[in-house]
């Protein structure tokens, strides 16, 4: 191995980042590039493929540039990616033969209604882990298959692809097709338990197996990058909340990170055997390292976090911008009593009620916008802690810290109120890039720059700590009204609206 | 282009050598500096007063700038939103020089914490967010008296300043010098001043109006910060740049 650095893309939903860090995890260069976001119709959101591989490849060559690091010096890179964005492209020239259909799109919502009737919502939850629902690729591919003339018969004989943006990426990079085991994860076509495409699940989605990259590790290189880092192994591919795990070094069962940001997900390890959840988290790849065991997670997202934080500036206007939302909030002591649940399009993980809308609870005419300030951001700590129960509920191992990031972190007034509710001390890392990080990490221990686990959990160091201190019995209170508050968001909709 | 107003540029002018020294000044030093007849310093000052830009101090009868323009000046950043912008370059430097690192803003004459990031050890901190420092015996709270005169005169004026250990400056003479040093050469520091043992450097930050809104630094012990009872000079330079990086994010024009 030779090479002082390990590269890392960060390819978002917003934008292309490369990083380059150093042996001690230290950023040592960074570079971001913007795409663009298609709406060809309400619901629809897409991207173009090869406007994203163009500007990854222009974020790797401005990373280097910008710390004179040449391609001999950087011994891996690492892939971290948005998740279940679906690419399909023609195998002899490389062209996408359509837009990506990102996560977000809903334009799968018949397909899906389609599978979880005819299939069976059960059995794919089974096999996947996962809810039949629109963020997951394999109805795209099928919507794809079904409107694009031509393309499945050209699937079928192996001549269209399919990748999540992982394997678009590692195809340009070195024309191997391959994906890993996380993002399969996300397609609902792998099993959860074998580790690979489930032929039940291809035959009920009809989906060809043909066009079906390799399922590999995490953490493994795939083959040698063509263009500004010609010669480099590509050694990892990680979706990026997973990403987000290693880089968090959340290695073993029990220990969990939490995203903050205009949504929030949280993945807590729970070691090699995937546990099935009876509270409506996903069951989900932690990562695979190599020809190590996998690490399976719950995962527990939640829709809305910092987008309230968003809601309050934009809809209500009573901050000018985000970070003023904790200046508000100061003003008082407390919420008043006063809670928000924000199901403004239902309720997620772990209550799933799409026929709840959000509310606001406790009111008096003692409250001010402070109490709603301190009432927004309370609600992303309940939130939290209902997806943190379910888990509890699911597995039998207990949180003894929780590792956060993302942008809500710099609200010390949540963190602290977070630790509070979870009564567990909540951490941020020194380097707030996780996601990036675990890329390189996975990376870097492909081809011996890191040698081991140990040495990463060496590199990861506090920045920030919040200690429970909160009344027991105050927390219980407010937990309990909290409960009382959703249950007076369920049930909001008629067949009617 | 249009006739400009003399009587605003005269205002200006004023405000100017008002907040240039860490003094207060009469109508005739003011009158003297500006080559005017001391009736039209006076006419301007009172308006200036009226508006609350200078105050009159009770015993002197001397001018200082006033409350109004401290809050437009030293205020106007939101100290989480200086928090946000800065979270990244107070980490870089946090892993840069293996200290903790603080962000401070001027509250009431003293330096409000406003961002911690715990030296990079992982040994068991307290987060300090929230907490007030006092402003002549920290590198920030030198830092930022020394972009804010009036401040540092109302300091001066209470007479001795608190001894937190024998190296505390107390002489008010003494910090005006030390002031002068730190608006020079663009950073401050404090040894073994507030802590035995400790020691700390520190850097304004400025917005794209170039107002400072605030100074970053780190602290540590005395036998890490310094060589010989000199601050090492690499140090110093990760402070002036992150304190650089922080003010261009907030627009400021990279000097
Ligand atoms: N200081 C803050 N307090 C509360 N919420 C914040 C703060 N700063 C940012 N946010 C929220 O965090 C979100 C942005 O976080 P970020 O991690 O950058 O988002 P994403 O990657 O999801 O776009 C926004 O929704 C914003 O409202």
């Amino acid at each position: 191995m030779s090479g002082r650095y390990v590269a890392a893309i960060d390819q978002g939903t917003a934008s292309s980042r490369c990083f380059v860090f150093d042996e001690r995890a230290r950023i040592v260069s960074v570079a971001q590039q913007e795409h663009r976001q298609h709406f060809p119709r309400p619901g629809w959101v897409e991207h173009d493929p090869q406007e994203i591989w163009t500007n990854v490849q222009s974020v790797v060559e401005a990373a280097l540039e910008r710390v004179e690091v040449s391609a001999r010096e950087v011994c891996a890179l690492g892939i971290a990616n948005q998740r279940e964005t679906t690419v399909l492209w023609d195998r002899r020239s490389g062209a996408p033969v359509h837009n990506a259909i990102t996560w977000q799109d809903v334009r799968t919502d018949r397909i899906c209604r389609e599978i979880a009737r005819g299939y069976g919502e059960d059995r794919v939850r089974e096999r996947t882990g996962l809810p039949v629902s629109t963020y997951f690729s394999g109805p795209k591919i099928r919507w794809l298959l079904d409107h694009i003339p031509g393309v499945r018969e050209r699937a079928e004989a192996g001549e269209v692809l399919f990748g999540t943006i992982d394997s678009w990426l590692v195809w340009n990079l070195c024309r191997r097709h391959v994906t890993d085991v996380t993002n399969a994860s996300r397609t609902l076509l792998m099993n959860l338990h074998t580790l690979d495409w489930d032929p039940e699940l291809l035959a009920a989605m009809d989906v060809p197996a043909a066009m079906l990259p390799e399922i590999r590790a995490s953490s493994e290189a795939y083959g040698e990058a063509a263009g500004p880092l010609a010669g480099v192994p590509v050694a990892s591919a990680l979706g990026d909340q997973h990403a987000a795990l290693v880089g968090q070094t959340c290695f073993s069962p029990g220990e969990a990170k939490c995203t903050f940001g205009t949504g929030s997900f949280l993945l807590f390890n729970t070691g090699a055997r995937p546990v099935a959840s009876g509270h409506g988290l996903l069951t989900t790849l932690g990562y695979r390292l190599g020809t190590e065991a996998p690490a399976y997670a719950l995962e527990g997202s939640i829709a809305i976090t910092g987008a309230l934080v968003q809601w309050f500036r934009d809809n209500l206007g009573l901050i000018g911008s985000a970070p003023e939302i904790e200046t508000l909030a100061r003003s008082v002591q407390d919420s008043g009593g006063c809670y928000f649940v924000p199901a403004f399009s239902g309720l997620f993980a772990p209550h799933w009620r799409s026929d709840a809308r959000g509310v606001i609870t406790g009111l008096t005419s003692y409250i001010t916008k402070g109490h709603l300030a301190r009432a927004v951001l309370e609600a992303t700590a309940w939130q939290t802690r209902d997806v943190l129960e379910a888990v509890n509920s699911d597995d039998g191992h207990r949180l003894a810290e929780l590792r956060v990031d993302g942008g809500m972190t710099a609200n010390h007034l949540l963190m602290q109120f977070l630790a509070d509710v979870l009564d567990v001390p909540v951490t941020r890392p020194i380097v707030a890039e996780t996601v990036s990080l675990g890329a390189a990490y996975a990376a870097g221990l492909a081809v011996g720059f890191w040698p081991d686990l140990d040495s990463l959990k060496h590199n990861w160091r506090k920045a920030a700590e919040w200690l429970p201190n909160m009344d027991p019995r105050e927390r219980e209170r407010g937990h309990r009204k909290w409960k009382k508050a959703v249950a007076r968001a369920v049930d909001w909709l008629d067949d009617d609206d | 282009m249009p006739g400009r107003i003399q009587s605003i540029e005269r205002a200006a002018a004023i405000l100017r050598l008002l907040s240039g020294r860490a003094r207060r000044l009469g109508v005739a030093e003011l009158a003297g500096e500006l080559e005017l007849p001391k009736g039209t310093v006076h006419g301007i000052l009172r308006t200036l007063q009226v508006v609350g830009y200078v105050e009159q101090d009770q015993e002197s009868g001397k001018y200082q700038l006033g409350p109004a323009l401290l809050h437009m000046g030293s205020s106007y950043l939101d100290g989480n939103e200086l928090r946000k912008r800065a979270l990244n370059w107070a980490d870089s430097l946090a892993t840069q020089s293996g200290e903790s690192v603080r962000i401070g803003t001027l509250h009431e004459n003293q330096v409000l914490i406003v961002h911690h990031v715990f030296r990079p050890d992982n040994t068991r901190q307290a987060l300090e967010v929230g907490a007030l420092m006092p402003a002549h015996a920290t590198a920030l709270g030198k830092a930022l008296l020394a972009r804010h005169s009036y401040v540092a005169a109302e300091l001066a004026g209470r007479g001795r300043l608190v001894a937190y250990t024998p190296e505390t400056v107390t002489d008010v003479y003494r910090l005006r010098q030390e002031l002068e040093e730190v608006s020079r050469r663009g950073w401050a520091s404090e040894v073994g001043e507030l802590v035995p043992g400790r020691a700390s450097i520190a850097a304004p930050v400025e917005d794209g109006r170039r107002l400072t809104v605030g100074a970053i630094g780190i602290t540590g012990s005395i036998d890490r910060l310094c060589d010989d009872g000199r601050l090492h000079i690499e140090l110093v330079e990760y402070v002036t740049g992150a304190a650089r990086a922080v003010s261009r994010e907030l627009g400021a024009i990279p000097w």
